[in-house]
């Protein structure tokens, strides 16, 4: 049923919307006086306002705050293009790929394993430009294969099934590839290669100090994400694409082949997630069987953010989900008084997730999803 | 599904073998077998013994790939008004074939293992997996045994398609009586010496585990022997039954569920610390469980952060009975805390639940998972440590005094018995809610929300009652879970526990109270809880990956539970159902003549 | 006396006016038939009126109140309940039960009478079945009898329609809103269907709005027929006025010849 036409005199509200209003208000409050806070410390941590909520206030240097901005955004452009097979596989069949983020662990996991081998030949620190490549290449290779013997084995068979069905079930597929790992490879965290200095040094870029690695992030979540663009809006593949996300009943009339084009679906995000696999890899150094876990709901996060099945979207809702997730602690959280707010940064995460439900339920930037897949 | 594929290939040729199948299952059958061996489950298992010395679990958890897999291939649905193929002896010889194909799986990675080493990614990697699969002998005889083995299973498989359904029955009967009984030797040889019995046991089990050989013979041909001697009997007793009167059905059911919960209640005197444990434990999943069945059997809602609720439960427990609560500490009574807890739950429910009751059932999933995070990184915080104490959590914790005794976790068998009586509250409650307005407004909702919303439910409302009822009886469970460990911890409290006791809601049936029970008991008996192990101790590394595998298995073959609710079945397999009810005539023909159209009782086409 | 009176009623969904400064009026103990080309808006119109949809602008009052902002379940506790163009039944359950559900907001019981199995709690289950019961029989031996306790989803297309009419008269209400009642139903049951909804204002003293295509049925049952296109009222008045009325016969059939040269 059509929502938009939402026109209700506030006489006859119920009073789940009432506590829906006052959680908004909270919420927005809390926020709100966070962030004064913030800005009266770091005007004057003596300031009597900031002093007021927390005695301990201290404030930040602007070079902290842009170190903080930076990683976020680093990590959030991370997110962003897991965030895309999330976005484009809802788009598409109308379901959570709970187990996506297990794509991007394998991704991961395998970069792992192919760099070491290459260190152990040497490889890896004499060519290390054209090993990275090659891991890259690899990584892509094998999360793309998971996704797509995802589909086929577990995905296919439900097409039409009630739509809380293929949730369920990847929610059994990401479990089932999680401890795959921890039987196949073991539960402890490995380690990546180390990185070559001239990669890790800090550069200065527009007042900011980035490190080397957090460039290569930002630099490939862009490339890559530009390559997916020219793919779903100039090709005819794309075209296909967005067809049957559309519609998939008409677009098999109109002679689209939908198993290829899903398969496709699948294949795309899936390589998106093994680039961030890597990514993730080398800015960590360090991967275990969880690493999909959370970051994958913080994906889905970031695609719901930003509007499910729009992929610009879903990129800009992971770098924002990011940047928050980095900020929000020490810029909200902190000046509030709270305590240990590092311990806090996924409970921020999940709480943006619910405020943005909860405040613009189709994202920042609009959903775009078939007639079918929004009921 | 899979009858599509079967139709396509063997729709030019009905009467030939379908070879595809065979090939495609024989290739599933081996790399399945590597992988299980790759897993180090041959190798981490091997020390448990099903029948000792010939058969540990270990090899269990590789044979029966090729057994499977052969009666898989060899098995196709027939779709009604066409033609079986006829079977016969080149069944058992695709069989081994197809056996045969699915241990070379095996040998391949041998002679793999020999020659390369892959132990650096690997971990499973190793001499002792090779020296293991070779049964400690030459390679080459290991892999001879291996296709030996394979082929005769294989054969076996295929056989299982050409016999009776009955014959078959009874080879199940053999081979899981055995597997079963072995499994289950802590709690036989608990119960025997209860009963005095421990002379029986010795003889049957081998000292340090196992079946002894003539043991296992022993309880295989009892397996056989007693289906086949009570078969008549059985199904008379069914017939009596179904012929006496609604009435006396119900007196007849009554009269067996009392009995039956008197047995339960007098068993933990006959049991030992550990098998109590044991069952304490599963009981505060069934608790959980059957919450959950309310949530997502009845009213479809997908709860992912049911765990927050048993957080909840436990940490206002903590707080209200422990002498060493850091923040707030008035030390009452259990049960005056109890009755706090269970409103205090059922706020907590009414305040997640509100937020997202709203929400499309997929958001609504990942949202819950959220809040059970939250709540967890909230108890762990140290900024709320001052109340919940952070990672250090609340020790101390005092038992439940009931009088003449108290119930606490060093006395595993009065926990039991306390978890037994919330267990029947809660069977109970969803009981008696299923057949009430309430219950029929969550069907509907689960059904079509926007019409059971036109039909006059407001659906906001009867989902948050249910989201709430789930709550309290998840908060029971956490009760008395703080009260049996004496002390409660935020890493009790992750995410999957949510996951594990979906998957048992799921395995069990949802919406299906009995089969909720007893998927529970069985999942998290045998392989154990998030963090409580279960009756194969063995498996605790592997149970994840199982409980997984089989969510996945669930849905794609059974998504109506292992053992079904009729309502759900229909639901999920609508196709199928509505196919077989206009074969049986069930479905009422186009009523052209109003006059003609009586009810006729068990009418055929 | 004036049962329903929508005033300028428009929806508008992306720049498209599924129902534009539309008037209607029904009175009580009327039987108001609805008709028109596809896609003029008649299932948006009882959209509107059920609460699904919101309208952009204008008013509906019912027996004298506004009936805009509430929420469909709402709408059915005033008293107007409707039935689906497409039946949408509630299949898994019982025949029974979907008619026994759909009293759920004239009845009252929750948890603890369910739970304590209270007088009240039993004499209400009581009041239910055998209201529903009632409700049944209504339809003859078609949804009694050893149907009774079968899913829904084994009725024929039919009964299924007889279901939903069912469904919707046992949530009690004043006005009766019947999407396409015998769409799918072959002449025989047409003819006794219309019957029926004859009775259904005779004996249980609905009110009723239909939405129909097969004009026999309008011409039989109805007082007076609504005629809308794109949106807007074209015609009204009883059923010989309006299949005259040459606005009508256009919108049916098109513009004459001489137009489209």
């Amino acid at each position: 049923m059509a929502t938009n036409n939402v026109y209700k005199p506030t006489s006859r509200v119920l009073w789940v919307d009432r506590f829906l209003a006052l959680i908004r208000i909270t919420f927005i409050g809390v926020v709100s006086v966070g962030v004064i806070a913030f800005i009266a410390q770091q005007i004057n941590p003596q300031n009597p306002f900031a002093s007021w909520i927390n005695p301990d206030a201290t404030g930040l240097t602007a070079d902290q705050l842009k170190g903080l901005l930076v990683t976020g955004i680093a990590q959030g452009a991370m997110y962003g293009l897991i965030a895309l097979g999330y976005s484009m596989v809802y788009g598409v069949l109308g379901f959570i790929n709970f187990a996506h983020g297990e794509v991007f662990m394998a991704g991961a996991m395998s970069g792992m394993i192919i760099s070491n081998k290459l260190a152990e030949s040497g490889l890896w620190q004499d060519a290390f430009l054209f090993s990275l490549a090659f891991v890259i290449v690899t990584s892509i290779v094998v999360s793309t294969a998971t996704a797509i013997i995802m589909e086929r084995v577990a995905y296919r068979r439900l097409r039409d099934a009630p739509r809380l069905i293929p949730l369920i079930t990847s929610i059994g597929v990401s479990f089932f590839i999680q401890n795959t790992s921890v039987v196949l490879f073991g539960p402890g965290a490995k380690a990546y290669p180390s990185i070559p200095e001239w990669l890790t040094r800090k550069r200065s870029f527009l007042t900011f100090e980035i490190e080397g690695t957090k460039l290569l992030v930002l630099v490939v979540a862009a490339v890559s994400m530009t390559g997916l663009w020219y793919l779903v809006e100039r090709t005819r593949t794309g075209k296909a694409m967005r067809a049957v996300a559309e519609d998939k009943e008409i677009a098999a009339l109109m002679g689209i082949n939908v198993n290829r084009i899903i398969v496709t679906t699948f294949a795309v995000g899936g390589a998106m997630a093994g680039v961030a696999g890597i990514l993730w890899g080398i800015l960590f150094r360090s991967v275990t069987h969880m690493t999909g876990f959370l970051p994958g709901i913080k994906a889905f996060s970031a695609a719901v953010v930003g509007g499910i099945g729009n992929l610009g979207g879903a990129m800009a809702g992971g770098l924002s989900l990011g940047a928050a997730e980095a900020t929000a602690p020490l810029v909200v959280l902190e000046p509030l008084g709270v305590n240990g707010v590092s311990q806090l940064r996924d409970a921020v995460a999940f709480s943006v997730l619910i405020f943005v439900l909860l405040v613009k339920p189709n994202g920042l930037f609009g959903e775009r999803l078939s007639e079918e897949d929004r009921a | 599904m899979n009858s599509d594929v079967g139709l396509k290939e063997n729709a030019p040729n009905r009467s030939s073998y379908p070879w595809l199948r065979a090939v495609r299952f024989s290739l599933l059958g081996s790399l399945a077998s590597i992988f299980i061996a790759l897993s180090g489950m041959p190798v981490g298992l091997d020390r448990r013994a099903i029948i000792y010395p010939v058969l540990s679990l270990g090899f269990l958890a590789i044979l029966w790939v090729p057994l499977a897999m052969a009666a898989s291939a060899g098995k196709e649905t027939v779709l009604e008004g066409m033609e079986a193929r006829k079977r016969g002896v080149i069944d058992v010889g695709v069989g081994s074939l197809v056996g045969l194909g699915s241990t070379s799986g095996i040998c391949c990675l041998m002679v793999l293992i020999k020659n390369f080493d892959l132990r650096d990614p690997l971990v499973n990697w190793s001499p002792q997996l090779l020296d293991l699969l070779s049964y400690r002998q030459n390679i080459s005889v290991g892999i001879g045994i291996w296709l030996l083995v394979g082929a005769g299973l294989g054969a076996l498989g295929g056989l299982t398609n050409l016999i009776s359904r009955f014959s078959r029955r009874l080879i199940l009967n053999f081979v899981f009586a055995i597997v079963g009984v072995s499994v289950l030797e802590t709690i036989v040889t608990d119960l025997s010496e209860g009963f005095g019995l421990a002379w029986v046991t010795d003889l049957m089990y081998y000292k340090r585990g196992g079946l002894e050989i003539y043991g296992a013979l022993f309880v295989g041909i009892v397996a056989v022997a007693v289906p086949l001697l009570l078969r008549q009997r059985t199904t008379t007793a069914r017939e009596r039954f179904s012929s006496l009167s609604p009435n006396d059905q119900s007196r007849v059911k009554r009269i067996s569920i009392i009995a039956g919960s008197l047995l339960l209640v007098i068993l933990p005197f006959f049991l030992g610390k550990i098998t109590n444990e044991l069952l304490a434990n599963v009981g505060l999943f069934v608790l959980l469980a059957l919450g959950l069945n309310i949530v997502v059997g009845l009213a479809g809602i997908l709860d992912l952060g049911y765990v927050a609720f048993f957080a909840v439960g436990g940490y206002t427990t903590a707080v209200l009975t422990s002498p060493d609560s850091p923040g707030f500490s008035p030390e009452l009574p259990w049960p005056v805390a109890l009755i706090v807890v269970v409103i205090f739950t059922g706020i907590v429910g009414l305040f997640i639940g509100a937020p997202v009751i709203r929400m499309r059932g997929d958001y609504l999933a990942i949202v819950t998972l959220g809040f059970g995070e939250i709540i967890r990184l909230l108890f762990l915080s140290d900024w709320l440590s001052d109340w919940f104490g952070g990672a250090q959590g609340i020790t101390n914790i005092p038992g439940v005094e009931v009088g003449f005794a108290t119930v606490k976790g060093t006395d595993p068998r009065s926990v039991f018995l306390l978890v037994l009586l919330f267990c029947a509250v809660a069977i109970y409650v969803s009981w008696r809610l299923e057949k009430s307005r309430l219950g029929r407004a969550w069907m509907a909702i689960r059904e079509d929300e926007d019409v059971a919303e036109a039909m006059g439910i407001n659906t906001t409302n009867t989902k948050l009652m249910a989201f709430v009822v789930g709550a309290v009886l998840a908060s029971f469970s956490g009760a008395i879970f703080a009260a049996k460990v004496g002390s409660i911890f935020p890493t009790s409290f992750i995410m999957l526990v949510s996951i594990i006791i979906l998957v048992v809601v799921i395995v069990g049936g949802m919406g299906n109270i009995s089969g909720v029970i007893v998927g529970t008991v069985v999942l998290i008996g045998v392989l154990g809880g998030p963090k409580q192990p279960g009756l194969l101790q063995e498996f605790s590394q592997f149970k994840l990956l199982i409980y997984g595998a089989l969510l996945v298995w669930m849905m794609l073959k059974r998504p109506e539970g292992l053992i079904p609710n009729i309502r759900r079945t229909r639901e999920l397999h609508q196709d199928e159902f509505l196919q077989d009810a206009w074969l049986k005539g069930q479905i009422d023909s186009e009523d052209n003549h109003a006059d003609s159209n009586v009810p006729k009782e068990g009418k055929d086409l | 006396m004036r049962m329903l009176d929508i005033q300028r009623l428009s929806v508008t969904f992306g720049g498209l006016h599924a129902l534009n400064n539309l008037d209607f009026q029904v009175n009580e103990g009327e039987i108001v038939s609805v008709i028109g080309p596809n896609g003029a808006g008649k299932t948006t119109f009882f959209n509107m009126i059920s609460g699904m949809v919101s309208p952009t602008s204008g008013d509906i009052v019912f027996e004298g109140e506004s009936l805009l902002g509430l929420d469909p379940s709402q709408v059915t506790a005033r008293g107007i309940a409707r039935t689906f163009q497409n039946v949408r039944l509630f299949a898994n359950m019982t025949i029974l039960e979907n008619v026994m559900v759909a009293q759920h907001c004239r009845t009252r019981q929750q948890v603890f009478g369910a739970l304590f199995q209270t007088k009240a709690f039993r004499q209400e289950e009581k009041e239910i079945r055998e209201y529903a019961e009632e409700v049944l029989s209504f339809f003859g031996t078609r949804l009694v009898g050893y149907r009774i306790n079968q899913p829904a989803s084994v009725l024929s297309y039919a009964n299924r329609r007889r279901l939903e009419i069912a469904r919707a008269m046992a949530t009690r209400p004043r006005l009766l809103l019947l999407d396409e009642p015998v769409a799918g139903m072959n002449p025989k049951e047409t003819a006794e269907l219309a019957e029926l909804i004859g009775r259904l204002r005779s004996e249980w003293g609905f009110t009723i709005v239909i939405i129909e295509h097969d004009m026999s049925v309008v011409r039989d049952v109805s007082d007076r027929v609504v005629v809308l296109d794109h949106g807007e009222t074209i015609a009204q008045g009883s059923f010989d006025d309006v299949s005259n009325d040459p606005m009508v016969v256009e919108a049916y059939l098109g513009r004459p010849v001489q137009e489209a040269s």
